[in-house]
């Protein structure tokens, strides 16, 4: 394996793990809910695109375009409808994060249930842009390639909204000082739960892309939930750059270990960065100390 | 208190007559004794979980088809009643646990004293509920675990049947295989091989490293690989760098999709490709489609036989999708066989049927079964997809084994 057969394994694989923690880091850093459904929200649209390519005959691109504002839709109303009783008898105080384990757990069994009863335990997978693109002599493909342009992309121009928006200073308000943002005129619920719809449509749109190159069934969500937390942790929670970092670190870290030493020590070397991160920052790699 | 009093004369008294009869007229006993309402089946499996998958696709659609095909019959026939027993299902889900498998099994035998139980998928799952089923005395059919510790356990455990064969059967069956296409001149000596890090991948992946220094064959790459591996790419690198003639992939259904797809997108074409579980599942054909010309894999059907042809369109018309090529036919076969058994034996008596299927002869989808030791052997070990369907290749003797394609052709799309 060359240098650039790395970079382009290790970037295409860091980009996927990145991406789907994108979502969390957003969920859990603004409205402080640590979403443990968020695996099966993930698998959901994934199974949408299946049925979108497979049974209607359309682009895997329109159903990631359609599940954006989906996804947000979805995850705003469980925070409306689910959520919000629990902010409101918590006071969004320390009791909340329990709180909402405990809620989301119950709802991860519901919506896998569901997918169970829709479509069974089977494994689904499609084919879509499985084609080699050759890039300097190296080999990648399409689907990966495409994952990583849209987590940098995403990545970017969520970092982009945040910093660069009044909105993005009102989240970032929130997700910072939440018991003092009311007093500048902040609607702390209404912004949480805008945080939380755009965990949702981000998680929806890394479902529809995970589908374009991995098989996946209806128990598989909490696999990804796991991989997630992880990132999520290690690049301090509510900060995308560092989710997309950690991703890479990871992605990276699972190639060279492949490569040069032994593909089985993959997992292994995985828990010890993300154990080396955590003894050296406890926050995670851009953490903002103790909240 | 009176009703109370009543009923317990009234028992007194059936109990009397009953002896009394039983004395008298020891023969008919049964056939005056009432038919039982249902013959009861329990089985606990994994609905959820990450052996969910696998349930899916190989152990569920197969247990409901039978209890279907079997219902509409009117039931399964108790000859000592002279009539049919309808089947009454329990169920329980394991979530993929073995303990949980181990816990629903015990309550299943103990609380809903269910008359059999049915196991769940994969080797691992079949083993932890095994002690189990010997404990109650219940046979245990495993249609779906392959182990080296068949023929031990066998010896240990008197109502276990494994149909399923050994890793070394499979090994051996496939390398000698290789060894014949060495021989013609086919393919070179050089086998790189990679396994998943669990039960199936490392019992195949031992039995073939000992298997291929038998007959002469250099592993020049041998990994394993964790669950739940997301990239191939690394692996699939080196292996290329490596120019062996064969490759070995021992993997679940996930990383057999990965493996297969990201071979062809790095264009590593070996003239033999094996892959692992998965490779015999409908889904492989739906994603692949002719890409899958070629491509070896554990297990086989002898697509041509009429048996097999109407086993396929019943699965299908039931379940809604195929059935895979590897285990399923071999699921269904047990089933044959448990109900072939009671139905010789005419009523609930799991010490007479275990007795029956221990030495019995059997007619089902995959042609007459007779257990040796406890074990089914006459199974297909390798198997590659031709023309759209995989056909069982080894051992080649056996009767409907197709020619291999050997080099693997090119990829297409």
């Amino acid at each position: 394996m060359n240098l650039l057969d790395i970079l382009l394994a290790g970037s295409t694989l860091g980009g996927l793990y990145g991406l789907i923690a994108m979502g969390l880091t957003v969920q859990y850093g603004v409205a402080r809910i640590m979403n443990l459904s968020y695996g099966e929200f993930l698998i959901a649209p994934a199974f949408l695109a299946y049925l979108g390519v497979t049974a209607w005959g359309l682009s895997p691109i329109l159903m990631l375009l359609l599940v954006l504002p989906l996804g947000f839709i979805v995850q705003w109303l469980v925070y409306q409808l689910l959520l919000t009783p629990l902010v409101r008898r918590t006071g969004a105080g320390p009791a909340l994060e329990v709180d909402s384990i405990l809620a989301t757990f119950g709802l991860m069994f519901v919506v896998q249930g569901v997918m169970m009863v829709a479509f069974g335990g089977n494994y689904h997978s499609y084919t879509y842009l499985s084609t080699p693109v050759q890039i300097l002599g190296s080999t990648v493909a399409a689907n990966r390639l495409l994952v990583l342009g849209v987590a940098i992309a995403l990545g970017l121009g969520l970092y982009l909204l945040l910093t660069r928006t009044r909105m993005g200073t009102v989240v970032r308000a929130v997700s910072v000082a939440p018991r003092f943002a009311p007093l500048v005129g902040i609607d702390v619920r209404f912004t949480a739960a805008l945080a939380f719809g755009m965990g949702g449509a981000m998680v929806a749109a890394s479902g529809v892309l995970v589908s374009m190159f991995l098989p996946f069934s209806a128990a598989m969500g909490t696999m990804f939930a796991m991989k997630a937390l992880i990132v999520v942790i290690m690049g301090g929670v509510g900060n995308l750059m560092g989710c997309l970092l950690a991703g890479m670190m990871l992605g990276f870290a699972e190639t060279l270990v492949a490569t040069f030493i032994d593909p089985g020590l993959t997992l292994a070397v995985n828990y010890a960065l993300f154990l080396g991160v955590l003894l050296l920052r406890p926050t995670g790699l851009f953490g903002k100390g103790a909240r | 208190m009176k009703t109370a009093g009543k009923r317990f004369w009234l028992k007194q008294v059936t109990a009397a007559a009953a002896t009394i009869t039983g004395f008298a007229t020891l023969a008919p006993l049964a056939l005056a004794q009432e038919a039982p309402k249902s013959v009861r089946i329990g089985w606990a499996i994994a609905k959820t979980g990450h052996n969910a998958g696998g349930t899916a696709a190989t152990v569920t659609p197969n247990y409901q088809l039978w209890v279907k095909e079997v219902n509409a019959a009117g039931g399964i026939l108790l000859k000592a009643y002279g009539k049919r027993v309808p089947i009454e299902v329990v169920e329980y889900d394991d979530r993929s646990s073995t303990e949980e498998a181990v816990r629903a099994t015990e309550r299943l035998m103990t609380q809903d004293k269910v008359d059999f139980v049915l196991p769940p998928w994969s080797t691992g799952s079949n083993l932890a509920v095994g002690p189990t089923y010997e404990k109650h005395k219940y046979p245990l059919l495993a249609a779906t675990a392959v182990t080296d510790k068949a023929p031990e356990l066998a010896k240990r455990w008197k109502h276990a049947f494994f149909f399923l064969g050994t890793g070394a059967g499979y090994a051996e069956s496939l390398v000698s295989y290789l060894e014949s296409a060495k021989k013609e001149g086919k393919i070179g000596n050089k086998i790189a091989m990679i396994n998943i890090a669990d039960g199936f991948g490392v019992e195949l992946a031992n039995a073939t490293r000992k298997a291929a220094k038998q007959h002469g064959f250099e592993l020049v790459y041998d990994k394993s690989y964790p669950i739940g591996t997301q990239d191939m790419t690394p692996l699939l690198t080196e292996i290329k760098s490596k120019n062996a003639d064969v490759f070995i992939a021992y993997s679940y259904p996930p990383d057999t999709m990965l493996i297969t797809e990201q071979s062809r997108i790095n264009a590593l074409n070996p003239k033999v490709m094996f892959t692992g579980v998965g490779t015999q599942f409908p889904m492989f054909k739906a994603k692949f489609g002719v890409a899958t010309e070629g491509i070896m894999a554990p297990g086989g059907v002898d697509f041509d036989a009429p048996a097999i042809k109407d086993y396929f369109k019943r699965h299908k018309e039931s379940a809604g999708y195929e059935p895979d090529r590897f285990a399923s036919t071999i699921q269904y076969t047990t089933l044959q066989v448990l109900q072939q058994a009671i139905e010789r034996v005419g009523k609930i008596d799991r010490a007479a049927v275990t007795q029956e299927i221990r030495t019995g002869t059997f007619d089902t989808i995959i042609g007459p079964v007779k257990l040796e030791n406890q074990m089914l052997t006459k199974l297909w070990y390798v198997g590659q997809w031709q023309n759209g369907e995989f056909y069982g290749i080894a051992p080649a003797n056996r009767a409907g084994a197709k020619p291999a394609i050997i080099p693997k052709p090119a990829w297409k799309n």
